[in-house]
């Protein structure tokens, strides 16, 4: 071995005597494999993935079969936390929850679709000043930026409120109502995302040629007509990736509401989301097996919803 | 299941192409409708205040007196400016701390997914090896893997080291990146393969070829992966929250949602601090705003 280090031609350390039998037939150029090499290449980066995800992966679905005494140490309880959860209620409060906070950041596509395609009007001025504006929320610190809004939202003093007051309307407490919170929530949820699908979306409008666009005008197309019957439909593969990727990280709401709402205001356990519910039971309860299976539910169900749309996908997206 | 991968790698292309297209034809042809474009303005413009007013104001509450702050008709310019918030923050909370935390934990996640992902990137895409296509779809595959079903047994794993409430904590999961070796994967498969032809028949080994040839050409990617590195890195919340119970040992975004009703009462302090807990990364997108967005409508992250 240590004779074999010397040599420099290190490809001769999985590429055996060229004579295998269907050595001939190939175009024997290069050998069938770089020899270590790729395994210096990716080494470092399978034992961190391997250690800090792949491990985890595997030892949170066992774990979803266990229970953890005080001092640590799981025991086999079989599916006594999967029984356990699908009788809490705080499951389908939660999962409620986090439905009506996706549902209500989607509703933001169809207003990126607009805003989008009037951001991409060829010639327009100031298009990189509204981008800039648009994207902001986006990469503002959530936990930071939810503080503004919780003072923004406050039912005595919030500029919220003031607004609303302007057009006769008097503003409920909306951190601390159960109902109104989780609508609070998703509102920055959707103005947070929506600078996001816009881009994804003018990314995708780029790719229609304007040639079609000169056709339309020819054959004299109303701009509203443009929009629905040549935008929207070339649009649908853009549409579809942001409904998809908007869908599933909405399901994973977690920082928002936590740092919106607070960790101890009392309407949590009706506005909580899955994630959340997670957190509880997992660090703020220790309960480690019990968060496992609330773990394994939120991945299946986001597998389902991402399946289900691939399915319906192509019925309605154009290839 | 793997159809959400690959749309991201076909965004990927779709979005450089559209960049590169950008770039190409700087000067797009003049209005059609003759710049009668006012009402796009209007409503641009009306979207854009409310995406920025928060911003707005959190500055206005930055530089008021708490009784300006709570007083039921808002003050739009507080007359006097209140400096004097800034420097509390200092005082009255671990801010240097945190941003410190911050800082070195952004820094040090990047450069390791940096080396890291564009190593095995590399690789995954140009070196063969037995086992290659097994490897890689297990290493994507945690891409489908939302993040809480690995959070506990991470959790488990930084106890054992011993790392609790330390930066190593903090850091560690965070060095390794699914995504980012899916996008530099992405990133070395589009490029041509005469070049690194030509250095192997120069006699070049794998590593020559990756550092001298490819991985200059693949410079825009890895600003790609260092610009959602640095984004993801400073604002996340959940994992630091779980690993670290110090104030002190926090980076800023679980020191801003985890502090107490007294600290929180202070609103204009509250203001001055996230206002500069936000600061670095919005200063650094407003620079590069560009690259940022292009970059970030590319790797399709979330």
């Amino acid at each position: 071995m240590t004779i074999n280090t010397q040599q420099p031609d290190a490809t001769q350390v999985s590429a055996p005597p060229d004579t295998s039998p269907d050595g001939p037939s190939r175009p024997s150029r290069a050998p069938r494999t770089d020899g270590i090499w790729p395994w210096l290449f990716v080494l470092p980066l399978l034992i961190g993935v391997g250690t800090f995800f792949i491990w985890p992966i595997l030892q949170t679905f066992w774990y979803s079969f266990t229970s953890w005494g005080v001092f640590g140490g799981a025991t086999f309880t079989g599916l006594a936390n999967y029984g356990r959860l699908l009788t809490d209620p705080q499951l389908y409060q939660s999962l409620v929850n986090t439905i009506v906070y996706t549902v209500i950041v989607l509703l933001g596509i169809p207003i990126a679709v607009w805003l989008a395609s009037l951001l991409n009007t060829p010639g327009l001025r100031f298009a990189q000043f509204y981008r800039v504006l648009f994207f902001l929320p986006y990469v503002a610190m959530p936990a930071a930026i939810a503080l503004v809004w919780r003072i923004m939202y406050n039912g005595d003093f919030g500029i919220v409120n003031w607004f609303l007051g302007l057009v006769g309307i008097d503003g409920p407490y909306w951190i601390s109502t159960p109902g109104f919170a989780l609508v609070a929530v998703s509102l920055v949820g959707l103005w947070s995302s929506l600078g996001f699908s816009m881009i994804i979306l003018g990314a995708g409008l780029k790719d229609i040629p304007p040639e079609l666009y000169e056709a339309a005008e020819l054959d004299g197309a109303s701009r509203w007509r443009q929009f629905h019957a040549l935008t929207v439909p070339l649009l649908t593969p853009s549409i579809f990736f942001v409904l998809v990727v908007t869908t599933i990280s909405s399901f994973q709401l977690f920082d928002l509401l936590y740092a919106i709402l607070g960790s101890t205001n009392p309407v949590i356990p009706k506005t909580m989301s899955l994630v959340f519910y997670f957190y509880n039971a997992g660090f703020i309860d220790n309960d480690k097996g019990f968060a496992a299976a609330i773990a394994m539910v939120i991945f299946v169900l986001i597998g389902i919803i991402t399946v289900v749309q691939f399915r319906v996908q192509r019925k309605w997206v154009q290839s | 299941m793997t159809g959400i991968i690959e749309a991201r790698g076909s965004k990927v292309a779709a979005a450089t192409r559209a960049a590169s297209r950008s770039r190409t034809q700087t000067t797009t042809r003049p209005g059609r409708r003759g710049g009668s474009h006012w009402w796009i303005h209007v409503v641009l413009g009306i979207g854009g205040f409310v995406m920025a007013f928060p911003f707005l104001w959190q500055i206005v509450m930055a530089l008021s007196t708490n009784a300006q702050v709570t007083s039921p008709t808002p003050t739009f310019w507080p007359g006097e400016l209140q400096w004097s918030n800034f420097a509390r923050v200092f005082e009255r909370l671990p801010f240097l701390d945190q941003l410190a935390t911050s800082i070195w934990v952004t820094l040090i996640r990047t450069l390791a997914q940096i080396v890291l992902c564009t190593l095995a990137g590399y690789a995954f895409a140009r070196l063969r090896f037995r086992g290659r296509a097994v490897i890689l779809g297990i290493v994507l595959s945690i891409l489908l893997v939302p993040s809480q079903v690995y959070l506990i047994s991470q959790y488990q794993i930084v106890q054992g080291l011993g790392w609790l409430d330390s930066l190593a904590g903090i850091v560690a999961p965070g060095l390794f990146s699914a995504f980012g070796t899916f996008l530099m994967r992405t990133a070395f498969l589009n490029m041509p393969a005469e070049l690194e032809e030509a250095a192997r028949m120069d006699g070049a080994n794998p590593f020559q070829t990756f550092w001298r040839i490819m991985l200059p050409l693949a410079r825009p990617s890895i600003s790609v992966l260092a610009i959602t590195t640095v984004l993801w890195s400073w604002n996340e919340l959940l994992w630091p929250l779980v690993v670290s119970t110090r104030a002190e040992d926090m980076p800023l975004a679980a020191g801003l949602a985890t502090l107490s009703s007294d600290r929180t009462i202070d609103y204009p302090l509250l203001m001055a601090a996230s206002l500069m807990a936000m600061a670095p990364v919005l200063i650094l997108f407003i620079v590069l705003q560009r690259r940022v967005i292009d970059g970030l409508a590319s790797s399709g992250l979330k």
